[in-house]
Parts: C-alpha cells; sequence; structure tokens
C-alpha cells in the first residue's frame, strides 16, 4: 500500500464555453487535510469528481502514488468517497451498506463481519447495524457514509460537502470528529466545502478555488491573515474593504500613510482588509492605523455589539464591543477613532499578483 | 413590569360553531364531485351491482348458484386458462422488452429522453382500433410479413401469424407496452445517480452496479407495471376479438358472446364478477406486497 | 465519439451499443404497426401492399363518398364534443372538490371516480347495454355521451388533479383575503393558473370518446353508429381497404394531438403568456 499522494497537473475541463476547470495543478501530501474551498461554480466539486473518476477531464494528468490515474476507471481506484447526500444504499441496512464495498472486494464473511463492525465503532455506529437506511436520522446517515468509504482502508478519503445537509449545532460537532478521526486514521483527505468557518477549522492545508483555479493554497492561519487577494479576503470572515493609493512611496488611505507589517499584496492601487475583530477601540498614534468615522447603527448580537461606522467616502466598517474594552458603548451619531496595528493591516489587489 | 391577561370573564372557545363551520366547508367542497360520482353511479356502478344481483337467479328466478357452477365446465375453464396464459405471456414479453427502453429512458440527457419518449407516446396516443388494424394487415396470410418471409426464400408457406394465440399476443404486447414503459421509468428517473457513482466508488463494475443497486432499486416500479400490464390483459376485449379470429376464447370475448349472442345475461354476469374479484385480487395482493419495497424507495 | 463515456461511472457509447440496438428494435416494433397504414392506404389494390405498386387515392374516395362514413364521422364527432365538455366540467369540479376537501369519505369518492379508469371495458360496456336497453337509450347520442363521459372523467380528473398540485392554494387565499367570493376567487385566480391542465383534461377526454370502442360496439348501431363501431365491424367482417384510408386519417389525428399536447404543456411550462 502507498502513501496517498495526489499530484493534478493542469487539469482542464469545459462544458461547452464554460470552464470548469481551468488549469488547475496542485499537490497534495501524504496523510494531510486538504480542503477545496469555493463558492458554488469555483470548481471544486468538478475538481474531486476528476479525482474520483465520475468527471473524465478534457486534459492534464492526475497521478496517485505515481501511477496515472486520469483515464482509469472509478470502481478501479480504490479511493474512498463521503457523498453530499451520503448516497446511502436504501435497499440495504446499515451493515449491508458498510460491507458492500469489502463483497466486492471478495473477502471472506468472517473478516467483512470483522470489520465492518470496527468501522461501525469507528464512527460510533455499532449497535444501529440492522437499521434501515430510512429510520436514521441526518448525522447517523452521515456516519455510516463515512463507515462505508473507511471501511476498505483506502489510501484516501474524498469528501463532497458531507456536513452540508446537517443542522448547525451537529455540524460543528461531525467537524470535530471528522478531524479527529483523520488524525487517528492517517489517511489523506480531500474535503470539498463552500463554508470557510468549516475550512478553517479542520483542514492542514485549504485550496481556495474561484472560476477554475487555484487561487491561493496555504494553511488556514495565512489564508486567514494574508489572504493573496480580494476574492479570497472577501470569502474568509466578515470583511470590508476600504481603497488605499499608492503614492510617496506607501500606500495611503485617504491622505493618511498606512504602516503595514508585511509585504502587500499588489503593485499600484489595492484594498485595505478590515474586519471587525481585528480594529481596535484605542491604539498608539505613533504606531498604529487610525481609521475616522462616524456610528451609524448599533445592533445587540447577545455577545456583543456589533456597530457599523460610515466612514469619508461613502464607506462603511464594523467593529464589536463586548464591554471589556473599557470604553462606554457608543451612539448613533458620534464621532470615534479607531485602530489597526501594523500587523493587522493587510492590503491586496484585485488579483493574484 | 408583568404583562398578564386577567381572566375575569368565561372562556368563550366556540368549539361546537366552529366544528359546525368545518363540516359544511368539508362537505360543501366534497359536494363539487357529486355530479361527476352520481355519474359514475348510474353508468358503472349501479349497472354492475344489477348485473352482479341477477347472477345470482337462475333462468326461473329462484335464488341460485347455477351460473357460478356453470364456470366449472371445460369450455369456461379453458377460457380461464387462456386468459391467463396470454395475459402473463404478454406480461412477460413486455418486461423483456419494456425494462431495456425504460432503462436507457432514465439514463439518456433530457433532450434524447424527450424524443426517445415521443416513440412510446405515440403508440399510446393512436386508436387501439387502427393499431390492431395494422397488425391485421401486417400479419395475415398475405400480408407483408408473410410476403417478405417468402420472397426471401426462408418459408415456402405462409405462417399462420393471425386469427390465433399468436396474432393476439402480438397485438396485445403492442397496446400493453407503453402501460409497463411509462411506471417502471418513472420509477427508475427517482433511482438517485448518485448511488450508482457510490456503487462504484465503493469498487463495483458497471454490471456489478446495475445487478446489486440499480436492479433491486426498480423492482418496485416493475411490479407496479406487471400488475398494471396484467389486470389489463385479463379484461382486454378488441385485440383478442379481432387477431384471435375467434380462435382465442379469453373471458372477456366469452362475456361478450354470451351478451350479443346468446343474451345469456346470468352467465355473463357470473363471468364478470369473477373475473372483477381476480383482477382486485390481484392489485390488492399487489398494493400491499409492495407496501415494503416502498418504504425504501420513497424517503431517502 | 463512441469512446467517449456516456454515464458518469465511465461506461462508453460503444460499451453500451447493444442496448442502443436493442432499443432501436422495440422502438421500430411500437412505431411501425402506427404509421405503416398510411403509405398503404394510397395502394390502388384490393390488397394492402407496401409499398404500393399503383399508387391512387381509391380508398379516400371510398370513405369521403360513402354517406354511412361520413355519418358514422359525424356521429363520433358530436359525441366526442358533448363528451368533452361535459367530462372537462364535470371532471374539474371534482378535482378541485376533492382537492380542497378534509372529508373523510374523500379517498372513497376519489377511488369511485377513477373506477371507469380501473374496469374492464368490457364490464362498462354490458352493463350501459344492460340498463340502457330499460330506459331506451341504446342506440342514442345520449347514451354514448352519458358513457364516454363516464369513461373521461379519470383522465380530466388526473390531469387537473396535477394542475391542482403544482397551485398554490395561498394565491386562492389571497383572492379571497382581497375581497373575492370563492366562486369568483376560483374562477380568476385559480382557472387560469391550471388551464394548461384542464386544456390537456380536454384533450384526453376527446381522445377517449373519439376511440372508444368496445361501448360503442354495444349500445351504438345503423344511424347513430360510431366510426369506431363501424370500422370494428368492417374489420371483423373483412379487411376492407377504406378502413386503411380513414385509420391514416386517425393516426394524423392522433400525432396532431400529441404534438398540441406537447405544444400546450412547453407553453404551460414557460410560464403565463402577456395576453
Amino acid at each position: 500500500m502507498g502513501a496517498g499522494k495526489v499530484s493534478i497537473r493542469h487539469v482542464h475541463k469545459a462544458y461547452g464555453a464554460f470552464k470548469a476547470l481551468d488549469g488547475i495543478s496542485l499537490d497534495i501530501y501524504p496523510g494531510e487535510f486538504l480542503t477545496l474551498l469555493g463558492p458554488s461554480g469555483s470548481g471544486k466539486t468538478t475538481l474531486l469528481n476528476v479525482i474520483a473518476g465520475f468527471e473524465r477531464p478534457d486534459s492534464g494528468s492526475l497521478m496517485v502514488d505515481d501511477v496515472e490515474f486520469i483515464t482509469r476507471p472509478p470502481h478501479k481506484r480504490d479511493l474512498g468517497m463521503v457523498f453530499q447526500n451520503y448516497a446511502l444504499f436504501p435497499h440495504m441496512d446499515v451493515f449491508d451498506n458498510v460491507a458492500y464495498p469489502l463483497k466486492l472486494r471478495g473477502i471472506d464473511r468472517e473478516s467483512i463481519r470483522n470489520r465492518v463492525m470496527g468501522a461501525l465503532e469507528t464512527v460510533h455506529m455499532d449497535k444501529l447495524e440492522a437499521r434501515r437506511i430510512g429510520e436514521l436520522s441526518g448525522g447517523q446517515r452521515q456516519r455510516v457514509a463515512l463507515a462505508r468509504a473507511i471501511v476498505f482502508e483506502p489510501k484516501i478519503l474524498l469528501m463532497d460537502e458531507p456536513l452540508s445537509a446537517l443542522d448547525k449545532n451537529l455540524r460543528e460537532h461531525m467537524q470535530m470528529e471528522l478531524k479527529r478521526l483523520h488524525n487517528r486514521l492517517g489517511m489523506t483527505t480531500v474535503y470539498v466545502t463552500h463554508d470557510q468557518q468549516e475550512a478553517l477549522t479542520m483542514s492542514d492545508r485549504i485550496a481556495v478555488l474561484d472560476r477554475g483555479r487555484v487561487v491561493q493554497l496555504d494553511t488556514p492561519q495565512n489564508i486567514y491573515d494574508h489572504p493573496n487577494c480580494k476574492f479570497v479576503a472577501g470569502f474568509m470572515g466578515e470583511t470590508r474593504f476600504l481603497p488605499v493609493e499608492w503614492r510617496d512611496n506607501s500606500y495611503h488611505l485617504g491622505n493618511r500613510s498606512l504602516r503595514l507589517a508585511s509585504q502587500p499584496y499588489c503593485d499600484v492601487n489595492g484594498w485595505l482588509i478590515v474586519r471587525p475583530e481585528r480594529l481596535r477601540w484605542a491604539g498608539n498614534a505613533q504606531r498604529d492605523n487610525r481609521i475616522a468615522g462616524k456610528i451609524m447603527d448599533i445592533v445587540y448580537r447577545g455577545d456583543s455589539h456589533l456597530i457599523s461606522v460610515s466612514l469619508a467616502g461613502n464607506h462603511e466598517i464594523s467593529i464589536r464591543h463586548t464591554g471589556l474594552e473599557g470604553k462606554e458603548l457608543p451612539v448613533p451619531g458620534q464621532e470615534i477613532e479607531l485602530w489597526l496595528t501594523p500587523e493587522a493591516s493587510v492590503v491586496v489587489g484585485d488579483a493574484v499578483q | 413590569m408583568t404583562v398578564m391577561v386577567q381572566e375575569t370573564e368565561p372562556v368563550v372557545l366556540n368549539n361546537s360553531l366552529l366544528q359546525r363551520s368545518r363540516n359544511l366547508q368539508g362537505i360543501s367542497f366534497i359536494g363539487l364531485s357529486l355530479p361527476a360520482a352520481m355519474l359514475v353511479a348510474a353508468v358503472l356502478i349501479i349497472p354492475f351491482s344489477w348485473l352482479a344481483w341477477l347472477s345470482l337467479f337462475d333462468a326461473a328466478g329462484n335464488l341460485s348458484t347455477e351460473n357460478y357452477v356453470r364456470l366449472l365446465r371445460p369450455a369456461y375453464v379453458d377460457s380461464f386458462l387462456t386468459t391467463f396464459k396470454v395475459a402473463g405471456l404478454v406480461t412477460a414479453i413486455c418486461v423483456l422488452l419494456g425494462y431495456p427502453v425504460a432503462y436507457l429512458l432514465s439514463q439518456l440527457p433530457q433532450r434524447a429522453t424527450q424524443i426517445l419518449m415521443v416513440f412510446v407516446i405515440l403508440p399510446f396516443w393512436t386508436s387501439v382500433l387502427v393499431r390492431t388494424y395494422a397488425w391485421l394487415v401486417l400479419l395475415q396470410r398475405q400480408g407483408i410479413i408473410n410476403q417478405w418471409l417468402l420472397s426471401s426464400g426462408l418459408i415456402s408457406e405462409p405462417l399462420p401469424l393471425v386469427h390465433n394465440m399468436t396474432g393476439t399476443v402480438i397485438g396485445m404486447v403492442h397496446v400493453m407496452l407503453p402501460f409497463l414503459i411509462l411506471p417502471l421509468y418513472a420509477s427508475m428517473k427517482a433511482i438517485d445517480p448518485v448511488l450508482l457513482r457510490a456503487a462504484a466508488n465503493c469498487g463495483a463494475s458497471p454490471a456489478q452496479a446495475f445487478r446489486q443497486v440499480f436492479l433491486p432499486l426498480s423492482l418496485s416500479g416493475l411490479s407496479a407495471g406487471i400488475a398494471l400490464t396484467f389486470v389489463l390483459c385479463l379484461g382486454f376485449y378488441l385485440t383478442p376479438a379481432l387477431l384471435g379470429g375467434g380462435r382465442v376464447a379469453m373471458w372477456s370475448t366469452q362475456i361478450a358472446d354470451m351478451v350479443a349472442k346468446f343474451a345469456n345475461w346470468g352467465a355473463a354476469s357470473a363471468l364478470s364478477v369473477v373475473l372483477l374479484v381476480v383482477t382486485g385480487g390481484i392489485l390488492w395482493g399487489v398494493n400491499r406486497f409492495m407496501r415494503v419495497p416502498d418504504a425504501w424507495g420513497g424517503k431517502r | 465519439m463512441l469512446r467517449r463515456p456516456a454515464t458518469s461511472t465511465q461506461i462508453t457509447h460503444l460499451q453500451r451499443l447493444w442496448l442502443y440496438g436493442l432499443v432501436g428494435l422495440v422502438i421500430a416494433f411500437l412505431i411501425i404497426p402506427c404509421l405503416i397504414v398510411v403509405p398503404m392506404s394510397f395502394s390502388d389494390s384490393q390488397y394492402l401492399e407496401f409499398p404500393p405498386r399503383v399508387w391512387s387515392l381509391r380508398w379516400y374516395e371510398a370513405y369521403f363518398f360513402s354517406s354511412e362514413w361520413r355519418q358514422s364521422t359525424w356521429v363520433s364527432l358530436k359525441v366526442g364534443a358533448v363528451t368533452t365538455i361535459l367530462a372537462t366540467i364535470l371532471g374539474t369540479l371534482a378535482s378541485y372538490g376533492l382537492h380542497k376537501s378534509t372529508n373523510v369519505f374523500k379517498p372513497i369518492v376519489r377511488g369511485m371516480l377513477v373506477l371507469p379508469m380501473m374496469v374492464p371495458l368490457i364490464f362498462v360496456a354490458i352493463g350501459v347495454f344492460f340498463v340502457y336497453a330499460r330506459l331506451g337509450l341504446n342506440n342514442t347520442i345520449a347514451g354514448l355521451v352519458l358513457a364516454h363521459t363516464t369513461l373521461a372523467i379519470p383522465f380530466v380528473m388526473i390531469a387537473v388533479g396535477n394542475g391542482l398540485s403544482g397551485f398554490d392554494m395561498n394565491l386562492e387565499r389571497a383572492a379571497r383575503g382581497l375581497g373575492a367570493s370563492p366562486v369568483r376567487a376560483f374562477l380568476t385566480v385559480t382557472l387560469p393558473q391550471i388551464r394548461i391542465s384542464v386544456l390537456s383534461g380536454m384533450l384526453f377526454a376527446f381522445v377517449t370518446s373519439f376511440d372508444e370502442v368496445v361501448v360503442s360496439i354495444f349500445v351504438s348501431s345503423g344511424a347513430n353508429s360510431t366510426l369506431t363501431k363501424r370500422m370494428f365491424a368492417n374489420i371483423r367482417d373483412q379487411v376492407d381497404p377504406t378502413v386503411a384510408a380513414i385509420s391514416s386519417l386517425l393516426v394524423v389525428l392522433s400525432i396532431v394531438v400529441l404534438v398540441a399536447g406537447q405544444f400546450i404543456q412547453r407553453r404551460g411550462r414557460s410560464g403565463p403568456s402577456p395576453d
């Protein structure tokens, strides 16, 4: 058994004039949890289907452990996959669903029983092996689908928005469970989602896709803190953009020069990323960047107040007020100053440089 | 500050008033179906019940089982067997021919399906009489098929293709095939194609995926189609009457003969009652049996 | 082309060629008998040939110049038209009533109303024959219309029921809330929304009546014979090529009806028309 390394090179796939995959190249390391993140139509599911063998690309190469897979039929790929709506066979019970891949591999009944029960135990479903699929809840189906995908110990596990059909609480719980399972089993995992929070929580690395291309491929921390373009920045968190201008050897927000801790991701004019949690109520005028504005409205959010602030030039940003800032809750109409540290000040361009 | 309604007045729930209004509404809507229901009762239910009642009396007007006992005579038993034989044969051929068509219909892209569907529905819309006539023309002694076979040298004598069982079965298959294909197609269309991907992902070859996933999931639709086809065959009159040439005595043709030729209402009614009971019994049985597959086919 | 995958599990067209061939044969089996009478009806010969050696309109002339055929065609058209009107009204009312009703008897009434579609036609035929004989309705237009309307009601109900299940009843509630009476709300809001289904129900009703044979065999004769009754007698007794001409006309009619049905549905799907 190999290690589970995937090398994707120059994969193109078009449906008529629409380019679903526009020359994707990507290396997935053995054992890593890699998330393909992007909006609908970005090509993430198409790419996953290319890896699974359900879509044949127009050109390119797909190497799994240094073997060319591009024309190999899906049933000869030995990849585990968890489908979006689970795709459990409704005419089989839980046990038979999980046993199905093993039966196809001609494994003897005794071992099938042991391995199926082992897989079901892994996903905490070992008491329900005789249930019909129609009798299971969404979360339980999710677990069965997972058990079926890992029971034959594939080197690579593919997951296509597996948690999208679950409600919020269960989804967060399953995120943690999937993460732990990955740590335990150590199989290479390719995970598709459009939910940035999910991607940040679970991944070793994230590949952000847009219009059939990989826009940024990096660790969750870097993707969030140092997006390389406006698209990635806008996709992560509650991001607002303020236009900045390049003159006199520095970036200017309005007529104030910006202090940046890292190299900006653009040449000329760009955008300053402003997220509510990075804004400070107080700062050092010598060191930090100052933003002046006027309070527009204040919305109570339970854990905090979310405050909208209008800036010169018809721009708007927001900031949270939790009550621990040592500042009074302002009132609408009040003029205030907000602060961004140089480390929290990131400037991006419209496209990747 | 607490806000509460102080209940100083007696509680008015209007239960009986509301119930009456609900009942009235229920009656008024169902009342819209009354004219249609009355017509169906007058044209179908009352005449048939009347005939069923008559079947319990002999020619002299005494209560007797004579009409039913007579059905045990060989001539009737033969027609009983012929009817089931024809219905079984026609249904079996329809399954063999219809399953691949329904399968392909369910798998093709939408445009191709629409075009192919027209070919399945056109016979459906064409008068049974016209189609039966066409088969008569095709299958008769000097018909096209015999002419072609003779001129190609495959046979030296015209084959007896019509006015017998062969012609009846061919004609009936042609009529019944859409009745099998359409429900079967509908049930196949409801099978989530992602299940076949899942099977492939588990390691199933296309043939294995078909046998182990698609086929079992299509069985509920198939049994519905089989039941429909079989039951329609049992009571089918036109094609056996025209293509059977009097040699294929099916239930329906016998009922017609008894009324038209012998005016023997008692026997015809008894035969109809038995046919109705058998038909109803099959539909009821299938419906009960189908519950189980529906449970897993329905919700996912 | 053939090597390209036809399904997402990567089965190629080449691997499925046998399936295409088989389905092609079945489709040929289904279609040829529906169409072959058309060229044959233009044959000059007493025995129908394909392809005809000498083409002629002889059998069409035989049809159009026969007063008997003309008369029975007229009977069929009359019966079909009246049946269509009656069945559409009764079926639509029943379908709408059942759709909105919450009455416990609803399933029984519904079951009763689809019965004419389920029972073998021969039952209906001997039943009405028996009762009509006592009421003097045999061999009358009225008798045919009543029987055909009964047979057509289930088809109208199914078509209209399909429309109603896709209709948002809140629209009707909105109309009521804006001050429309129940009848007015139905006529101005519900009916326009389900008109496509009502139209296809009408189409079904007409075809049901016009193509109906078995009941007509029993309850129509002489001057009030329907076209199908006369054709049936003709086919049973001898293979008269005139029937080929009539059949061809009926095939053309069914194609027209099929195309009309498709057209109506297409229009229906593309949303309400601006007029």
